[in-house]
C-alpha cells in the first residue's frame, strides 16, 4: 500500500490538472490535514468545498479573522427549541479547517457542502443531539485486516496520520471506491447527504470554477469523485427535506470536548497527542515526551532528561515489537507510564489530562452573532410574562399556581448562573408557597449570559451544569442540592446524589459530615412542597448519617476546644432536624451519641453537651444525667474541663435547672467548691454557659438557688394557683380549642 | 496444559516444567534475538500469553491479563533496562519474573532474595574465606553472587522483594545497572556484563514501612506495576482454585457451599479495596490494608481451619467474620470507621447477607 502511494504521489506537473479533486479526509486526523495541505498547495484550486452544512456558509468568512482561535465549532440551533442542536467542531488539525483556511489565505472561495443544518434539525422531532455519521469504522476496519493490522486505529495511525510525505489521496480514494463497490451504502440520510454533496459541486462547475478541491470523509469521497450520475436523481432524493428554522453561529470548543464523541464526525481519543502530532515538524516523539517531562515536572515530579531518552527508547522498541513504523499513541503512553510516571497510574492520569487530551480552548471574536442561551432566556421570560426591564420590580408568586412556580425557578436557574435578576424578599406570609422578588435586569448581564453559555444551550440545561461544575467539597454539594431541588434541576439531581454520595463517603472530617445532614434533611422537606421526588436523597441522607455515626466517637476524641466548639454546633444542627428523618435513624443518632459519651479524652464541653441531649431526648433520665453531672462535677476533673462540661450542659435553656433541684444542687456545690484562684481561670466557660439565658432566666434560676439552702425539696411543688385570676385566660383557651376541655 | 512432572520435585523451575514449549517456541522463532536471548521478543510474549503456534504446539498462557504490560516487560529487558514489576501481594509478580527469566535465558535460578538481612555479598560477591586465608584474595578464593554470575554469562538476574532489602545493599545495584560492570578491587579487576544481562526486581508497592528506592536506583527501572484481578468472576476463581489446593495439603475438605462464603469474602474485599460497591451505586472509603488477593486466600483457608476443627465442617460466616475483620482492620482507629460504616451502609442493607452481618457485629464489639 505504501509503494502505491509514492506512484500516485508523482503527478507530474506537465499533466493537466483535473476540473475536481476530492480529497477523502479523516475528521479531526492531523496526517490527513498536512497532506490535504500539500495537495492543496500542488492543486492550487480555484474553489474549496468542504463537508459541513450549506447554511453555514455566512460563517466562513469568520476564518479569515485571526480572533476565531481554534478549537472552535460551528453551533446550529432550532430556533424554537434551542436544546435541539448539532455542533460541528474544528480543531486546528481538522482538515476541514486547515482547508477553509488554505481558501482564506489564497482568497479562494469555499462554501460547505454538506445537508444544511436546517433539514438536519428539522428531520428530528426530539432534542437530543444529533450525530453525523462519521467515517466508518467498520470500512478502515476491513482495510486494516487486509493490511494485516488488528487494530484499525492502528492501521489509519500508522499509513495515514503518522505519514509525513506522500500523497494519499488517490489511492485511499480507490480503496474506499473497492469497499463501497462491496457494501454498497444503503442509509438514507447518508445518501441524501452524498446528493446533497454532489448538487452543490455541480453549482460549483457550473459557476466556472476550473478546479474544485473537495474535502470530504473519507467513505463519501467515491460518490464526489469521477463522472457524477445525472442531476435529477440527487433532485429526487432532496425534495421534500424537512426544513426547521434554524441559527447558527460558532462558539469556542475544547480538547475536551473534542475527546467525547459528541456531535460532528467521530471523537477524538487523544486531540492533544494530534495537536502535536500536526504542529511538530521533526522528532514528533521526543517533543512530545520532552512536553509530557515539562509537565511532568510543572507538577513537581522530577523527571530528567535521561527518563525521556529511557521513555523514547522504549516506546521505539515496543513499535518495533509491534512491527510498527514508528510509536504511536499506544507505544508513547506505555513508556510514559513506565519510565516517566514509574508505573502511577494516578500520575498517567495527570499526563492523559493535561497533555493527551489537552486543555487548549477555543476563542471566537465578539462580533459573531448571539448564543441560544440568551435566545432561551428571552424565549421563557416572554412565554412566561416576566419583563425584562433595567427598572426595578416587585412581584409575588404563588408556588401552588404552575406559572408562578416556573417563575420561580426560572429566577432560581439564572441566580444559579450568576445572573442576579431576582433578589429574594422577605414574604409577607410566613407559608413556604409564597415568595416575593424584586426583578432589575443590569445590562452587564449579557455578558454572563454569554460566560454561561459553555455550560449549555438552554437555561435549564446550563444552570445544572453549572451546579456540576464546580464540587469541590461536601458544603458545596450540598448547597447545590438545595439549589437544584429548589429550581427544579431534575436532571442533575442523580449526579449530585451520586457526587454527595462520593464526597461523603472520601470526607473525613465528621463535622461536615454532620454539617450537610441538616440541608439534606431540609431539602428533602423542601422538595416535598414543591413535588419534587426526594426518596434518593432520603436514602442518601440515611447513609451520611450511617457514616458521621460511625466516625463520631472517633472524631470527637481529644479534640481542641475551638473544634469542640465546631462539633458541639454540629451536633445540635443534626439533633434539630433528625426528627425529620424518621424513628429508627433517631435511634441510630442517639446509640452514637452514647458511643461517643464513653469515648476516652472526651471534650469537656461535648461530654456535657452530649449528655444534655441525651437527657432531652429522654435516653437519660434526670437521676442518670444527674449521676453523670456529679461524676464530671466530682473533685478527679481538671476544672476547665469541668467548666466546659457544664456549659455544654447548660446552653440552650435554662429551664431544666430551674425545674430540677437535683441538678440545680450538684452544680451549685461544684460551683461553690471551686478555689478561687481556679474561678477566675473556669469563669469565661461559666459566663458563656450561663450569660445566653434570658435577664428572667437568670434571675429565676437565681431566686431557686437562694432557696436551695433555706428550704430544700419544697421547690418542685406546684404553685398555689389564684382559681379566679386564671379563670378567664382558661376560658379563652377552652373557646380557641373548640370547646374540647 | 501438560506439564511433565520433572522427577518428585515439590515444585519444578519454570523452565523445567514448561520446557516443552520453550523448546517448540525456539524452534517456531524466526524473529531476530536480542544477543544471548534463547527466543525473541515476539515468542517471550507468546510464552507468557499462550498461543498456538504453526506447527499445532499449544503454548498455555502463564500470565492472565492484559498483554501490553507483557509486551511493556519484554520490551524494556529487550532495551538493556532493568524492569521493577510492582503490585500488591498475590498479582503474580514473582512468578511472570520467573517465566521471563525462563524464557529469555533458560534459568530462573539466577534469584537474590531481599530481605532485611541481605547483605552486599549477595548482590556483588563474596569470599571463601578459608581460602582467602590460605590463598589470598585470588579468583579462585571469589563467590560469585547470583548477579555476578548472569552479568558473566548474560542472562536475566532476579531480585526479589527489592524494597526489603536495606537501602545500602539496594545502592550497590546503580554501578551494575549503569556501568554494567562489577568492579573487584581486591583483585584489580572488574567483571564487565555480557550482552543479554539485565535485572527483573520485584517490589510491594502497598507494603509501607521498608526501604523505598533511591531516586538514583529508581530511574534505572521502568516500572510495570501488575494490577488485582479485573473481575470478580477471575478473582473468585483464583481464590477458590488456590483455596483448593491448599485445603488439599492441608486436609481441609472444601465443602460445596463454600464457593458461596468465598464470593462473599471476594465481594467485601474488592468493594473496600475500590472504595466503591459492585452496583456501583455506593462509594466507600478504603481501609489502610491492602486487602489483595492472597488475603482473600489466607481469610478463607483460616475459615475453612475453623469450620474444620471447631464447627460443623461447612464454611459459614461466622467462620470467616473474624478473618475479615482482622484483614480489614490494620489500624484500630481509622480502619474500625471504615468497617463499621461498611457494615452499617451496605453490608446491612443486602437481605441475604443477615448472617454475616449478624457474625460481623459480634466480632467487632
Amino acid at each position: 500500500m505504501t509503494q502505491a502511494v509514492h506512484v500516485v504521489a508523482e503527478l507530474g506537473p506537465g499533466q493537466p490538472a483535473p476540473p475536481v479533486r476530492v480529497f477523502g479526509v479523516r475528521h479531526h486526523g492531523p496526517g490527513s490535514a498536512r497532506a490535504l495541505v500539500r495537495a492543496l498547495d500542488a492543486y492550487a484550486p480555484d474553489c474549496v468545498l468542504v463537508e459541513g452544512p450549506a447554511d453555514a456558509d455566512d460563517l466562513i468568512e469568520w476564518v479569515a479573522d485571526e480572533q476565531l482561535v481554534p478549537p472552535v465549532a460551528i453551533l446550529a440551533w432550532r430556533a424554537d427549541e434551542p436544546l435541539a442542536s448539532v455542533f460541528w467542531p474544528f480543531a486546528i488539525l481538522s482538515p476541514e479547517w486547515q482547508a477553509l483556511r488554505w481558501a482564506a489565505g489564497h482568497g479562494v472561495e469555499a462554501h460547505f457542502m454538506d445537508l444544511p443544518a436546517a433539514s438536519l434539525l428539522g428531520a428530528r422531532e426530539d432534542a437530543t443531539p444529533a450525530q453525523v455519521a462519521p467515517v466508518r469504522v467498520d470500512a478502515i476496519g476491513q482495510l486494516a485486516e487486509i493490511a494485516g493490522y488488528d487494530d484499525p486505529e492502528a492501521w489509519w495511525e500508522d499509513g495515514i496520520e503518522l505519514r509525513s510525505s506522500g500523497d494519499p489521496f488517490e489511492p485511499l480514494n480507490e480503496a474506499f471506491a473497492m469497499l463501497r463497490e462491496a457494501n454498497p451504502e444503503e442509509d438514507d440520510e447518508t445518501l441524501r447527504r452524498e446528493a446533497h454533496m454532489r448538487k452543490v459541486l455541480r453549482a460549483a462547475a457550473r459557476r466556472g470554477h476550473e478546479r474544485i478541491a473537495v474535502v470530504c470523509g473519507a467513505w463519501h469521497a467515491p460518490a464526489l469523485a469521477g463522472k457524477l450520475p445525472p442531476a435529477s436523481a440527487d433532485n429526487a432524493l432532496l425534495t421534500g427535506l424537512p426544513k426547521a428554522r434554524t441559527e447558527l453561529t460558532w462558539v469556542p470548543w475544547t480538547h475536551q470536548r473534542l475527546a467525547q464523541a459528541t456531535g460532528y464526525g467521530a471523537g477524538v481519543r487523544a486531540p492533544g497527542w494530534y495537536h502535536h502530532l500536526f504542529t511538530s515538524d521533526d522528532q514528533p516523539i521526543v517533543r512530545w515526551l520532552t512536553k509530557v517531562a515539562g509537565v511532568l515536572r510543572a507538577n513537581d515530579l522530577p523527571v530528567s532528561s535521561a527518563h525521556i531518552i529511557e521513555a523514547t527508547r522504549l516506546a521505539e522498541t515496543l513499535a518495533t515489537m509491534r512491527g510498527r513504523p514508528m510509536p504511536g499513541l499506544s507505544e508513547v503512553t506505555e513508556a510514559t507510564w513506565s519510565v516517566l510516571c514509574d508505573g502511577s497510574d494516578l500520575v498517567a492520569d495527570l499526563v492523559t489530562r493535561e497533555v493527551v487530551v489537552g486543555q487548549a480552548l477555543g476563542e471566537v471574536p465578539d462580533a459573531v452573532p448571539m448564543v441560544p442561551l440568551d435566545a432561551d432566556l428571552r424565549a421563557t421570560a416572554k412565554r412566561l410574562r416576566l419583563q425584562i426591564s433595567a427598572v426595578q420590580k416587585d412581584i409575588v408568586l404563588d408556588l401552588r399556581k404552575p406559572n408562578d412556580l416556573a417563575k420561580s425557578h426560572l429566577l432560581r436557574r439564572v441566580a444559579i448562573l450568576g445572573i442576579e435578576w431576582g433578589t429574594l424578599l422577605d414574604a409577607t406570609s410566613t407559608g413556604t408557597f409564597k415568595e416575593a422578588w424584586g426583578l432589575v435586569w443590569q445590562p452587564e448581564f449579557a455578558v454572563r449570559i454569554v460566560e454561561a453559555a459553555k455550560f449549555g444551550n438552554t437555561v435549564e440545561s446550563a444552570a445544572g451544569n453549572a451546579l456540576l461544575a464546580d464540587l469541590t467539597n461536601l458544603a458545596v454539594v450540598t448547597t447545590a442540592l438545595e439549589a437544584a431541588l429548589a429550581a427544579d434541576l431534575g436532571d442533575v439531581l442523580p449526579i449530585l446524589l451520586r457526587t454527595l454520595d462520593e464526597r461523603a463517603a472520601g470526607e473525613p472530617d465528621v463535622t461536615r459530615l454532620l454539617d450537610s445532614i441538616p440541608p439534606s434533611a431540609r431539602a428533602q422537606r423542601y422538595g416535598d412542597v414543591r413535588g419534587t421526588d426526594t426518596a434518593a436523597l432520603g436514602g442518601m441522607t440515611a447513609a451520611i448519617l450511617a457514616r458521621a455515626c460511625a466516625g463520631l466517637p472517633a472524631a470527637c476524641s481529644g479534640v481542641a476546644d475551638d473544634l469542640a466548639g465546631e462539633l458541639q454546633r454540629a451536633i445540635d444542627g443534626v439533633q434539630e432536624v433528625i426528627g425529620l428523618l424518621g424513628a429508627e435513624f433517631v435511634d441510630d443518632w442517639h446509640g452514637a451519641l452514647l458511643a461517643t459519651l464513653a469515648v476516652h479524652a472526651l471534650p469537656g464541653l461535648l461530654a456535657g453537651r452530649l449528655t444534655r441531649l441525651l437527657l432531652d431526648a429522654g435516653v437519660f433520665d434526670s437521676t442518670q444525667a444527674g449521676d453523670r453531672l456529679s461524676r464530671a462535677l466530682s473533685s478527679g476533673a481538671d476544672p476547665a474541663w469541668q467548666a466546659g462540661w457544664v456549659e455544654g450542659f447548660l446552653a440552650g435553656s435554662a429551664l431544666l435547672l430551674i425545674h430540677d433541684d437535683l441538678l440545680l444542687g450538684i452544680i451549685d456545690a461544684w460551683a461553690r467548691g471551686i478555689a478561687a484562684r481556679t474561678f477566675v481561670d473556669v469563669l469565661p466557660a461559666l459566663r458563656r454557659g450561663f450569660g445566653a439565658w434570658s435577664p428572667a432566666e437568670r434571675r429565676a434560676l437565681a431566686a431557686r438557688v437562694r432557696a436551695l439552702g433555706a428550704a430544700p425539696a419544697t421547690t418542685s411543688q406546684p404553685t398555689e394557683f389564684d382559681w379566679d385570676f386564671v379563670q378567664p385566660v382558661l376560658a379563652s383557651v377552652s373557646a380557641l380549642l373548640g370547646g374540647a376541655r | 496444559m501438560s506439564p511433565e512432572p520433572t522427577q518428585e520435585l515439590l515444585r519444578p523451575h519454570a523452565e523445567q516444567r514448561f520446557a516443552a514449549e520453550l523448546e517448540a517456541l525456539a524452534a517456531a522463532d524466526d524473529r531476530e534475538r536480542p544477543a544471548n536471548w534463547l527466543l525473541s521478543p515476539w515468542a517471550v510474549v507468546t510464552y507468557l500469553m499462550g498461543g498456538t503456534l504453526k506447527d499445532g504446539t499449544v503454548i498455555s498462557p502463564k500470565y492472565v491479563g492484559n498483554a501490553r504490560l507483557i509486551e511493556i516487560c519484554v520490551a524494556t529487558l529487550a532495551t538493556d533496562r532493568a524492569l521493577l514489576l510492582l503490585g500488591v501481594p498475590g498479582t503474580a509478580k514473582s512468578w511472570v519474573s520467573e517465566h521471563l527469566a525462563a524464557a529469555i535465558s533458560g534459568t530462573s535460578t539466577l534469584l537474590v532474595q531481599g530481605t532485611a538481612g541481605t547483605a552486599e555479598e549477595a548482590v556483588r560477591y563474596g569470599w571463601n574465606y578459608a581460602r582467602l586465608l590460605a590463598e589470598g584474595p585470588s579468583a579462585q578464593a571469589l563467590v560469585a553472587s547470583p548477579i555476578m554470575v548472569a552479568m558473566q554469562t548474560g542472562r536475566i538476574a532476579r531480585v526479589e522483594e527489592l524494597t526489603r532489602m536495606p537501602s545500602d545493599v539496594q545502592d550497590a545495584l546503580i554501578t551494575v545497572l549503569s556501568e554494567k560492570t562489577l568492579p573487584v578491587p581486591e583483585l584489580a579487576t572488574e567483571v564487565q556484563a555480557r550482552g543479554g544481562f539485565n535485572l527483573i526486581a520485584t517490589a510491594n508497592d502497598r507494603d509501607r514501612g521498608v526501604n523505598d528506592l533511591s531516586a538514583a536506583l529508581r530511574r534505572r527501572f521502568n516500572t510495570v506495576v501488575l494490577p488485582l484481578p479485573a473481575s470478580a468472576e477471575e478473582e473468585v476463581s483464583i481464590v477458590a482454585r488456590r483455596v483448593n489446593d491448599l485445603g488439599t495439603a492441608l486436609h481441609l475438605p472444601v465443602g460445596d457451599g463454600a464457593i458461596d462464603e468465598i464470593r462473599r469474602v471476594v465481594t467485601v474485599f474488592r468493594e473496600l479495596r475500590s472504595g466503591l460497591t459492585e452496583d456501583g451505586r455506593t462509594t466507600l472509603k478504603s481501609p489502610s490494608a491492602t486487602l489483595s488477593t492472597a488475603e482473600a486466600i489466607s481469610v478463607v483457608t483460616n475459615g475453612l481451619a475453623m469450620s474444620a476443627h471447631f464447627g460443623d465442617g461447612i464454611l459459614r460466616p461466622s467462620d470467616v467474620a473474624a478473618g475479615i475483620l482482622g484483614a480489614v482492620v490494620s489500624d484500630p482507629v481509622s480502619d474500625q470507621i471504615v468497617w463499621s460504616e461498611y457494615l452499617e451502609t451496605v453490608v446491612r442493607d443486602r437481605k441475604s447477607w443477615a448472617e454475616f452481618y449478624r457474625a460481623c457485629r459480634e466480632v467487632s464489639r
